[in-house]
């Protein structure tokens, strides 16, 4: 079977999802829905006085990409700042619509290359930046967030 | 194997020879849309080539051949439905809009404040919302019939909740998303009892089951070309002769006039009082071609044959360790939805495209549905009648292999 997307590092996130439980003290938090699949999910952060993400947790249900891309994103964010938050955001969401080619540009994408091939999915493009989109929502204080 | 021959109909379907991912094509998506035949391609094509003009509009050559070609297409609608005038048959965008049409024509005309219109737990989006957008408009109430576990109409529910009260009941015949197939004739009859007007339907019953509406005695009915191996763009809408007389027009602009003046414009007569604008000409007649097809072949050679994929489908899927089956009712059409545990539907749905086989996956416009059975999303292959045994084989295979990507 052709599964470029179903990468081993996808599914063990999607299996064995890291920072998966509501976060105590969160400074920021929303909640992400995509009517199309169902995914529907809640982001946590904690936002210490410098500035800097102590820690990214998330709840919900969702399909194999989502829950990855959530799982992997909480750890890609531990100790970034809001401004490399914002770098990474842009970066991943150039990534996903297949403008950044990780082997030819320079990044800071790390493991997050994975989803490198998402692009020849255009149905589940929405999937990965789910996590992403509803991250971003919460830094900015918006409460709900809805991709389609 | 049953006498019907399926293959010497798969050929007069170009698209079933196409690759998806270098593998053959497997189409189990029919109740999103079929298949269209060659002869109905042809159709559309000879409209183009040969023969475009708009309709009731020229007195030269072309255009009164469009306007014979499509005014004949009502005729075999007409024969289609068995219903009893030709004026009864209305040509709209499709279901949706079909049903919208009712819904603010005849709904805005008829109900008031504190009446009541029942549909039930399985509609389709396009059964809930024109109505919820009736209710806001004029303050009539929306009733649900609550389905059991099997995906089934709670009858006994339904007749308590018709009252005097009930003034529209807008049933779906037969469910996209759980296969169910619904007693809609004792239905009718129950809600004729309390003098409610009853619309049907009918998306998915059109290649489920032959129609008479005067049989069924449904004061509005409605389909979609496009899920009758037809073409998109086109849908119709049935109607008794008088309620499309006593309603309002839906949408004002050429054809659908008589005589217009600043001070005052009379309608044209029916059907053409609905059918403002030029009309989908090409699809009209695409959509007439379809038909055609299917008189061609036996309704009880189709109605066996897809029997039996479905028995075969639903046993082969229940052999597969984890699949669930949502929509098990004792009265289905060939659909069957399902999840397999562990793997969220959008993900098997990826899976099993990469080897060719087109399924459904999402909530397939019945949220509500998805609600009442504690699932996202459900996957959902739908049979047409040019399916075979082998193709529910491929997709066995398919999620087998997804299962196996999932466990390693
Ligand atoms: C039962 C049912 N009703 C209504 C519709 C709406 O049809 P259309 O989108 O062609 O208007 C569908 C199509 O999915 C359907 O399956």
């Amino acid at each position: 079977m052709r599964d470029e997307l179903y990468q081993q590092t996808i599914l063990e996130h999607n299996r064995s999802p890291r920072n998966f439980k509501k976060l105590e003290g969160a400074t920021h938090a929303a909640e992400g829905y995509n009517p199309l699949c169902g995914d529907h999910l809640w982001i946590y952060i904690k936002v210490n006085p410098q500035n800097m993400i102590e820690e990214v947790s998330f709840e919900g249900s969702g399909c194999a990409i989502s829950k990855a891309s959530a799982s992997m994103m909480t750890t890609a964010l531990k100790d970034k700042t809001i401004e490399e938050t914002n770098l990474l955001f842009d970066e991943f969401h150039k990534l996903v619509i297949g403008q950044l080619k990780p082997d030819q540009q320079s990044n800071h994408l790390g493991k997050l290359t994975v989803f490198s091939g998402i692009w020849q999915y255009p149905s589940r493009v929405k999937c990965a930046v789910l996590p992403w989109h509803t991250m971003h929502g919460a830094l900015e204080k918006v409460k709900t967030i809805s991709t389609e | 194997m049953s006498a019907f021959d399926v293959h010497r109909y798969r050929v007069d379907f170009p698209n079933l020879n196409i690759s998806v991912h270098g593998k053959p094509l497997v189409y189990l998506d029919n109740a999103a849309t079929t298949l269209k035949p060659r002869c109905v391609i042809d159709a559309i094509n000879a409209y183009y080539v040969t023969g475009v003009a708009n309709v009731h509009r020229g007195v030269h050559y072309l255009s009164e051949q469009a306007t014979a070609a499509f005014e004949y297409s009502r005729q075999v609608v007409r024969q289609f439905l068995h219903a009893r005038r030709v004026q009864e048959i209305i040509f709209t965008k499709g279901c949706t809009e079909s049903l919208n049409l009712v819904a603010q024509a005849y709904g805005r005309q008829f109900l008031k404040s504190g009446d009541e219109i029942i549909i039930s737990h399985m509609e389709h989006h396009s059964n809930i919302v024109p109505w919820q957008m009736l209710c806001q408009q004029v303050g009539c109430v929306l009733k649900v019939i609550p389905i059991n576990d099997q995906g089934e109409i709670i009858i006994e529910e339904y007749l308590k909740l018709l009252s005097d009260k009930t003034k529209l009941v807008s049933l779906v015949w037969v469910s996209n998303s759980l296969g169910t197939v619904n007693p809609v004739k004792t239905m009718v009859e129950a809600a004729h009892k309390k003098g409610a007007v009853v619309v049907i339907d009918a998306a998915q019953a059109v290649t489920h089951t032959p129609i008479n509406v005067q049989d069924l005695d449904c004061d509005f009915l409605v389909f979609s070309g496009h899920k009758i191996f037809g073409p998109t763009g086109v849908g119709v809408l049935y109607g008794k002769e008088k309620w499309l007389e006593a309603m309002p027009p839906y949408q004002g602009g050429g054809d659908m006039i008589k005589t217009v003046t600043f001070a005052q414009t009379t309608y044209n007569t029916l059907p053409y009082k609905f059918e403002a604008g030029t009309p989908p000409i090409a699809e009209v007649i695409g959509l007439r071609s379809a038909l055609e097809y299917l008189q061609t072949i036996s309704w009880e050679g189709m109605r066996q044959h897809k029997q039996e994929l479905l028995n075969y489908g639903t046993k082969i899927l229940l052999s597969i360790d984890g699949v669930r089956i949502i929509g098990t009712a004792k009265d289905k059409t060939s659909i069957v939805s399902f999840v397999v545990e562990g793997i969220h539907p959008h993900d098997l749905g990826t899976l099993v495209d990469r080897e060719g086989v087109a399924v459904r996956t999402g909530h397939h416009c019945t949220q509500p549905v998805m609600q009442r059975f504690g699932v996202p999303a459900t996957a959902r292959v739908s049979l047409a009648f040019y399916n075979t045994k082998e193709e529910i084989n491929i997709l066995s295979q398919a999620v087998k292999k997804t299962q196996v990507v999932f466990q390693r």
